[in-house]
């Protein structure tokens, strides 16, 4: 009588052993997060331990499991933000950057095509008005000559540029697959230098993921706020060497055409006037590293990488005595005049720097420059006081829930509601088992989520006695009571759990953030209550019978 | 035999159609208010939905809302809305309050300027001021949101709906469906008729609804479906009554179970996640009730074939439903 193999028995208390074990270390959530902690900083530092971290190690024995669940932002507290990241930007600059080319182009073939202008046009659009409109073939063929193949796998054979004609002018801008190429390039770099940026921070477990097809989601914990947050990401950092025309401290003076009028960062009342075209650009570096001048105030030393630094030293060598600007966000930091030519690419921009300022600037230099602008849908901070407010107060909800479910299955069920209690407290165990291993986060209306499944893990079990109850009254023997019980109780206890899985993974695919949180642990939640409540409770129950072999049962 | 707790009689014969009227009507009119309030009042939509800012503070000095509204005044920040939050776990000393603020400027998000004002004018009304949290959710996020949280409940409708269809009849599947949407929506509406604010954590408490009501319902189906099977020649209203009973015991069990887990995270498990806990508990209470008095009702009233129909040569249009799960 309600016999089950060997083998499946094991199964059964080889995972709930496994579920104990490995939701442990929760428990002792601030001793197993320092020890390992402890163990990555050792790692990190090739094996060799500080005192104190040999402390943090000894906090947790290495030989249990040490997997722990995420804390969301909304419990451990930190900075939440949603971008955008502007890509139509990087059309623009890619468009701007092919003017010297087109000019070149147009002026081999000045013969036919006449003399050549720069028309002004909406940005991601190059318009160039031809002198002799007989020219006008000749002039895009000469342009699209300089098109290049797209380089994707959905562009295969099409060219990056649309060359098209409007009266005397040659409009030129990217190709459709060109754009979606550029997009995802973008995008990428973008993911990568935040990713960058914010490690140098050295802050615990960022997520940094693309969202849709121009959005990025950042969450970094234990950050102060979204503001510093923002700061930290949303520097552009970009840092040029341009040609200096002028200087004036007149901040409305005209600085003509292609030319930019920049204020000075350290200099009150100095502004210069700095060709639009930079000589080399930050993207060039290879690397920044905090430094001292010779008057041992703080600085910034960088090196380009060879074609930056043949560039840098061409025109070092053709522009000596003349001055030229170090301009970072649109600001000059310094504009030195060239003393000789600075050939081998290295240099150090000095300026009024506070040691942090510094610091910060290399790593900014190093990670490089954000591809496009970004605007931010949304933000959020979260002060660690309110996170640790919600554990708790998710921790006494979760306690006095499991106390009121298991007193009332004990009063309504008895023994068997005895069983049904353990088998909960085997379910909350499988449930953080679970999380931990697969790394999932853990959010407050993830804790919610718990407390549902609590109450609605008892479902299966009220199900299945109360058909044991009725079978009991039409005179079966208690043994086949109780299996008949489990067997009529399973489509309804499938058909109700399956319908709440539908809509966890409705949850899951659909909602954000915390509702996502959610939406795991209902869904982890109700397949370990399955498991638990009818294979573990009558794995119970079968072994209570086989020992006690009762002649009647109460349910 | 052992004391047992027993909430309903071993045995019951409700009729549950007696007061057809009453409880399947007074369902049909809590809807109508419900549609009628949200239509009216329309719902109290946190920044999730409308966009805007939200801090949250805490303070050891009491709150008076007037002088926070006072400072605020002249800031260039359109509506504001405090609301002093009260909570049992709360220190005897500490005031929490959640101020919502929208831009001046209809679809912009208050400017990172104008929210140090903001912060620097209460800071100075009550030094001991913390902003705890604070969110900003921009226009465009917040419409997105709006379209998404429709289209996670016509979804999961959808789901549940095909999923009945399957293991029943599109009978059952239509009557579940309708009694899922009652529980919403008068939920919706008791957020409407309260003013209590609707959030994205509300959208996936009604979501949960979803699946835990057509969880109580489908438990009254499948002993529906079983007896059907049983008493071939019993007249459909009568089976539903027998089978209503039949789980009746049940019925009130789950619910008190469920009902006392979330009762205890509404109570105890802080401000932040109250109106969540109350839309599931709510929820709940009307889950169980539409799983008596009103799917069943539906599938009566559309009238269910119970003749044999693979006499006709065409197979069951239920043939998942004799898989032994």
């Amino acid at each position: 009588m309600l016999y089950s193999p060997l083998w499946k028995r094991l199964l059964i208390l080889a995972l709930c052993a496994w579920g104990i074990a490995a939701s442990l270390p929760n428990l002792f959530y601030t001793q197993v997060e320092a020890h390992n902690d402890a163990v990555t900083a050792i790692e990190a530092n090739a094996g060799v331990a500080t005192p104190e971290q040999t402390a943090d190690l000894a906090k947790w024995p290495s030989f249990l499991p040490s997997a722990l669940v995420n804390l969301g932002l909304d419990l451990r507290g930190g900075a939440h933000l949603l971008a955008e990241v502007q890509v139509a930007d990087v059309y623009a600059q890619r468009i701007d950057s092919l003017w010297p080319d087109v000019r070149d182009a147009l002026r081999d073939a000045r013969d036919q095509v006449g003399a050549v202008r720069r028309m002004p046009s909406v940005p991601g659009v190059l318009r160039v008005s031809v002198g002799n409109a007989d020219g006008m073939a000749v002039a895009v063929a000469a342009v699209q000559a300089l098109a290049t193949p797209v380089v994707s796998l959905t562009g295969v054979g099409q060219k990056d540029l649309e060359v098209t004609t409007e009266g005397q002018e040659i409009v030129v801008q990217l190709s459709e697959p060109e754009r979606v190429a550029t997009d995802t390039r973008t995008m990428q770099q973008s993911l990568e230098i935040i990713r960058r940026r914010v490690d140098a921070v050295g802050t615990r477990e960022p997520t940094i993921q693309r969202e849709g097809t121009d959005r990025i989601l950042i969450q970094v914990p234990g950050l102060g706020s979204a503001a510093e947050l923002k700061a930290i990401i949303g520097t552009t950092a970009k840092l040029t060497f341009n040609t200096v025309v002028g200087r004036t401290s007149n901040p409305a003076a005209d600085p003509g055409p292609r030319n930019s009028l920049l204020a000075s960062s350290d200099e009150k009342d100095v502004y210069y006037i700095v060709a639009d075209e930079p000589v080399v650009s930050g993207e060039e570096l290879t690397d920044a590293q905090p430094s001292f001048d010779q008057n041992s105030r703080p600085a910034v030393s960088f090196k380009f990488n060879v074609s930056g630094a043949r560039k840098f030293g061409e025109y070092t060598s053709t522009n000596i005595g003349q001055p030229f600007a170090i301009v970072l966000d649109d600001k000059v930091i310094s504009a030195p005049t060239i003393q000789s030519a600075i050939q081998g690419g290295s240099g150090i921009i000095t300026g009024s720097f506070t040691l942090e300022e510094s610091t910060n600037l290399a790593v900014l230099l190093r990670a490089g420059a954000l591809p496009a602008k970004m605007n931010f849908l949304e933000e959020r901070t979260i002060g660690p006081e309110l996170g640790q407010d919600s554990i708790d107060a998710g921790q006494k909800a979760a306690v006095i829930g499991v106390v009121a479910v298991s007193l009332f299955m004990l009063a309504s069920y008895g023994l068997f509601g005895l069983f049904a209690n353990i088998t909960l407290i085997i379910n909350l165990a499988l449930i953080f088992a679970v999380l931990s291993s697969i790394g999932g986060t853990l959010t407050l209306p993830g804790i919610a989520g718990i407390v549902l499944t609590i109450g609605m893990a008892v479902d299966a079990n009220v199900l299945v006695y109360e058909r044991i109850r009725e079978e009991l009254r039409v005179h079966k023997t208690t043994a086949r009571a109780i299996e008949i019980g489990y067997e009529r109780a399973m489509s309804a206890i499938i058909d109700a759990n399956i319908t709440t899985l539908i809509t966890a993974s409705v949850l899951f695919f659909l909602g954000a953030g915390p509702v996502r949180g959610f939406a795991v642990t209902l869904g982890i939640g109700i397949i370990t209550s399955v498991f638990t409540s009818l294979l573990v409770t009558r794995l119970i129950i079968s072994v209570w019978f086989n020992w006690r072999k009762p002649s009647e049962i109460v349910v | 035999m052992a004391w047992r707790l027993r909430l309903a009689p071993e045995k019951t014969n409700f009729d549950f159609f007696k007061h057809q009227w009453l409880t399947f009507g007074g369902s049909v009119l809590l809807m109508l208010a419900a549609f009628l309030f949200w239509g009216t009042e329309g719902l109290n939509y946190g920044i999730d939905f409308k966009g805007g800012t939200t801090l949250r503070t805490d303070s050891s000095q009491p709150i008076d809302v007037g002088a926070y509204r006072q400072a605020m005044n002249g800031l260039p920040v359109g509506d504001v809305v405090i609301t002093e939050v009260f909570d049992p776990s709360f220190r005897a000393d500490q005031h929490v309050a959640m101020i919502r603020l929208s831009s001046v400027e209809a679809d912009q998000a208050v400017s990172e300027t104008d929210l140090a004002a903001v912060k620097a004018a209460l800071t100075n009304l009550d030094p001991a001021i913390k902003f705890v949290s604070e969110e900003t959710v921009g226009p465009k996020v917040s419409g997105e949101l709006v379209y998404t949280s429709i289209l996670a409940m016509v979804v999961t409708s959808v789901g549940i709906m095909l999923y009945i269809w399957m293991r029943f009849e599109w009978q059952f599947a239509l009557g579940g469906v309708l009694a899922l949407l009652h529980d919403v929506f008068i939920t919706v509406g008791i957020f409407a008729f309260f003013q209590i604010k609707f959030d994205l954590t509300i959208v996936a408490a009604l979501l949960t609804i979803l699946g835990y009501s057509i969880n109580d319902t489908v438990v009254v189906f499948d002993r529906l479906r079983e007896n059907l099977v049983k008493y071939k020649t019993m007249p459909l209203r009568d089976v539903m009554n027998l089978s209503v009973n039949e789980t009746l015991s049940r019925t009130i069990m789950t619910s008190l179970t469920t009902l006392l887990a979330v009762g205890s995270m509404m109570v105890f498990g802080g401000d932040v996640i109250r109106g969540f806990s109350f839309a599931i508990f709510m929820g709940v209470l009307l889950g169980t009730y539409s799983s008596v008095y009103v799917a069943k009702n539906i599938v009566l009233m559309i009238g269910l074939d119970r003749s044999e129909k693979p006499k006709n040569g065409r197979p069951s249009d239920h043939e998942f439903a004799n898989i032994d799960a």
